[in-house]
């Protein structure tokens, strides 16, 4: 394994030498670096470009400037790293340090939604093969995939942003779009849910009683003007998700994983006024403190699980742990939806949904209050990035989980009498998960470069804009530092797949 | 479900796959005979008929049929796949028909009367003047009017700039996907082939491609060959989008490589060059099309991208995604200029990975048949059958 990885670093290394020289020739000659200056009419024209070239060594041809840029990077070693600047004066690094926690910012939250709602709809479809609701998941995925992103982009900010907005104006939703969203809700559900008639029925009635109502609900109440959770909607939620997680996880028969479920939703509701108080100290609270607390919520569901022990005590500390975490999600949410009063009228003035950049400029506020900024900021670009990847996040799992489904281990797990929960979770779902898991590994890689088309009708300055800026003017120390940025992320992440695959699947092995 | 009459023809076809199934002439009769077996057994409501025509279907298949009959068969088949091809063909000619076509000084004129840069007086409030909905419906007949998708700000004729716009774009796809197919294959089959030094330099050399940011060689393109025109542009995509088939190949090649008819080509004195083309690539054809097929279809989305950005094609000519870009401003007050380009990328883009999937299946030799869930049922309810009669075991229905 070591000869494999060092062989592998090395061969990287030589491809990344050259792949850099390639590029650094290639962007130094795609134009003119003094062009604006040259075209200018100020009066020190001729001491502005002595400067520049004196600032980028532009008196140096290319093929040899290459090797300064490369001893600046190579000076990193003992700690003395320098990319060069741009044109504008400022250092590549600290251009490159800022566009990437932009970027990080919007590509990590985007795979994580993509990767749940894409597995989600892999699986479903993949066990209900053939039905009416995997042609339409196959169809609708299939028009995702052949969707152009700034085309949904553009779309995503009339509709999603500008009507949203209006539309928030006065949230009455209509009697139609109730019953629509309705019938459309049960029918979704009916499809993914299966079972025989009875069962069918069953499950088109409730979703679609359950949908109808939470429409009315919100619309009657102007929920969406002034959304807010409370301690009952916190208990209402958590229970569903300990009872959907217990279900998955262990199945509902497992006493001990039920009561841990059940006793981790008690004590989030014994939490809740404490953390209420805890969550007003401003002074204290930020990104990593509201981090711990959820791990620390997290924690003391394991733990729940622990004391409930039992034959198998991982189940139920894996069981309480899940339920916790989401709970604190849920926790997080709600306090959130408090400030959201505030933030609508006095930071938002009444138009929420935002269609440019990554934050309202120049705000001062409290935790909450630049979080929902951010969020609202983050919701079409993630949206876009979203639709884009869930497509093949989906028909992936889906072909994987099939493959693994007829698999003979699959049917001797059934023929020993296995329940179907514990085939598709235990022994189905974990292998189809091998293949998937490196595929998001190599498209996280990528991403990391930026998504250019998306930051750029977003007007996000992530690494795909400072790329596309950097390349318009001809600047070249800033094209090589986000090339070299993705080329390593790519390198890292594509060894990374490999060894995730080695380490999923005893059948491979790596030869060195 | 299955009649003994069904299984008449299955058993005579089994007994044909024999010495004589070579026979054109005697596959000729048998189909005969199943078309006109398939017949009656077809008739609405009858419960057997899509199994016996399923039946139908697998004797079909262990018939002495070439692997070509076999995946054009099942490609055929294949709905979504079929009424791709030809709603994509209908947009070809549509946009090829509509505007001439204008390629490398042979020029021809379309039937439509505005070319794509002629500037008409707008009017209609430079609306589409299409009209769908007869007027017996209340809407104003069925006529495409002098601009059926309207007109920009300065008067261009929209339809013909779409179809202007979907000729570049689907020459780019064509010429991307001809180059790339070339170049993959041929760079995979010989590093699979010849392996040692060479496997290594030319994976180096794929993966060097692959990290090569596309955007910033499009943009070089654009500086240097401004006057190139897309052909360019078609060319340096098509130069950097073969490295996927270039490593599907290559693990294709390395696995046929060591089959025995490899072998006795080369011990027959056969080159290596005849090696690769006569005996392995006709065995990895099914991977190349496949992956052939894919890469078109993302081809349309990376140039519109490019195009979009203002990297790909310039002004005065347009693309799918220039259109797109130059128009994305007018969305609130002409909305017409950005739905009908997008609306097309989608159908192209939507059409081609119809038919790559459509391809894909037919290639898989693990995909037998889509049976229905009807026809599936039917077949599950239908084996046991003969178990529940023989065996005493009572609960066999339960």
């Amino acid at each position: 394994m070591l000869t494999f990885l060092a062989r592998r670093t090395l061969a990287s290394i030589a491809v990344l030498f050259v792949a850099s020289y390639l590029v650094y020739i290639l962007s130094a000659l795609s134009g003119n670096p003094l062009a604006d200056l040259e075209s200018s009419h100020a009066i020190n024209k001729a001491q502005l470009i002595q400067q520049r070239v004196q600032l980028l060594h532009l008196d140096i041809p290319p093929f040899l400037r290459y090797f300064l840029w490369l001893g600046g990077l190579l000076a990193g070693v003992i700690g003395k790293l320098d990319l060069g600047h741009s044109p504008n004066g400022q250092s590549v690094t600290s251009e490159l340090s800022t566009a990437m926690g932009s970027t990080l910012t919007l590509v990590t939250g985007a795979t994580i939604v993509a990767i749940v709602v894409g597995l989600t709809i892999g699986i479903t479809t993949a066990l209900r093969q053939y039905t009416t609701y995997d042609y339409t998941a196959t169809f609708v995925s299939f028009l995702f995939f052949s969707l152009p992103i700034f085309w949904i982009a553009v779309m995503l900010k009339q509709f999603a942003a500008i009507g949203f907005n209006n539309f928030l104006a006065d949230p009455v939703i209509g009697p139609v779009t109730i019953v629509v969203t309705a019938l459309v809700s049960g029918i979704v559900w009916m499809g993914i849910i299966g079972g025989d008639l009875r069962r069918r029925i069953l499950v088109f009635v409730i979703a679609g009683a359950a949908a109808g109502v939470v429409l009315a609900y919100i619309s009657l109440t102007g929920w969406l003007k002034n959304p807010s959770l409370g301690p009952v909607a916190f208990v209402v939620l958590s229970l569903g998700a300990a009872y959907l997680i217990t279900v998955l996880s262990t199945g509902w028969a497992n006493k001990k994983s039920r009561n841990t479920a059940l006793s981790v939703v008690g004590i989030g509701l014994v939490l809740y006024f404490p953390l209420q108080a805890l969550f007003n100290q401003y002074a204290i609270i930020n990104f990593f403190t509201v981090a711990l607390i959820v791990i620390l919520i997290a924690a003391i569901g394991g733990a729940t699980g622990y004391f409930w022990g039992g034959v198998d005590r991982g189940q139920s500390v894996r069981t309480g742990a899940l339920t916790g975490f989401v709970m604190a999600l849920f926790l997080l949410l709600d306090r959130f939806l408090k400030s959201w009063d505030v933030y609508f009228n006095q930071v938002a003035q009444g138009r929420p949904v935002a269609t440019i950049g990554s934050g309202t400029p120049d705000l001062t506020a409290d935790y909450w209050i630049t979080g929902l900024d951010s969020f609202t900021h983050l919701l079409l670009p993630t949206m876009a990035l979203i639709l884009a990847s869930i497509a093949g996040y989906s028909r992936y799992s889906r072909a994987s989980l099939l493959d693994v489904m007829n698999q003979d281990y699959i049917r001797t797990a059934r023929a020993k009498g296995l329940t179907e929960r514990t085939v598709i979770m235990r022994h189905a779902f974990r292998n189809a998960l091998i293949p998937v898991t490196t595929v998001i590994a190599l498209d996280f890689g990528a991403l990391i470069g930026g998504a250019v088309v998306t930051e750029s009708v977003f007007g996000w300055t992530g690494m795909g804009a400072l790329f596309q800026g950097a390349i318009n003017i001809v600047d070249v120390n800033t094209i090589m530092g986000v090339f070299l940025i993705t080329a390593v992320a790519a390198v890292v992440f594509n060894a990374l797949a490999d060894l995730i695959y080695t380490g999923l699947d005893p059948r491979i092995r790596v030869s060195a | 479900m299955s009649s003994p009459l069904g299984q008449g023809p299955a058993i005579g076809s089994d007994i044909g796959t024999g010495p004589n199934s070579e026979d054109p002439r005697n596959e000729k009769v048998r189909s005969e005979q199943f078309a006109g077996d398939a017949t009656p057994a077809g008739t609405p409501g009858d419960g057997g008929g899509s199994d016996k025509a399923e039946n139908a279907i697998a004797m079909k298949e262990v018939e002495g049929l070439s692997l070509g009959r076999i995946v054009l068969r099942r490609f055929l088949r294949h709905k979504g796949a079929m009424i791709s091809l030809v709603v994509l063909l209908l947009v070809v000619i549509l946009s090829f028909s509509a505007i001439g076509i204008n390629v490398l000084g042979w020029h021809t004129t379309g039937w439509w009367k505005w070319t794509y840069d002629a500037v008409p007086q707008p009017e209609n409030g430079t609306a589409p003047t299409l009209s769908l909905i007869p007027q017996w419906l209340g809407g104003s007949g069925i006529h495409l009017g002098n601009h059926p998708f309207g007109q920009d700000d300065v008067g261009h004729d929209m339809f013909a700039r779409v179809m202007r716009g979907m000729q570049q774009s689907l020459m780019i796809i064509l010429v991307t996907g001809v180059a790339s197919t070339v170049l993959g294959t041929v760079i995979g089959s010989v590093a699979g082939y010849v392996g040692g030094v060479v496997d290594s330099l030319l994976m180096r050399l794929t993966d060097l491609i692959i990290i090569v940011p596309l955007i910033l060689l499009a943009a070089i393109v654009a500086h240097l060959f401004s006057n190139a025109g897309s052909i360019a542009l078609a060319l340096v995509l098509g130069g950097l989008v073969w490295t996927s088939l270039a490593r599907l190949v290559r693990g294709e090649v390395l696995a046929l490589r060591e089959r025995e008819f490899v072998e006795a080509a080369r011990v027959a004195g056969a080159s290596a060059a005849r090696i690769i083309f006569r005996h392995i690539l006709p065995n990895a054809v099914g991977v190349i099309i496949v992956s052939a097929t894919l890469t078109m279809s993302a081809t349309i989305l990376t140039e519109t991208a490019l195009s979009y950005l203002g990297l790909g094609v310039h002004a005065p000519d347009v693309s799918l995604g220039s259109l797109i870009s130059q128009y994305e401003t007018a969305f609130t007050t002409r909305p017409w200029l950005f739905w009908w380009p997008g609306i097309f990328i989608v159908i192209i883009a939507l059409s081609i990975n119809f038919i790559g999937d459509g391809l894909r299946d037919a290639f898989d030799p693990r995909q037998r048949r889509s049976l229905g869930r009807k026809a599936l049922k039917e077949k599950s309810e239908a084996r046991p059958k003969p178990v529940t009669d023989a065996g005493p075991v009572a609960d066999a229905g339960a």
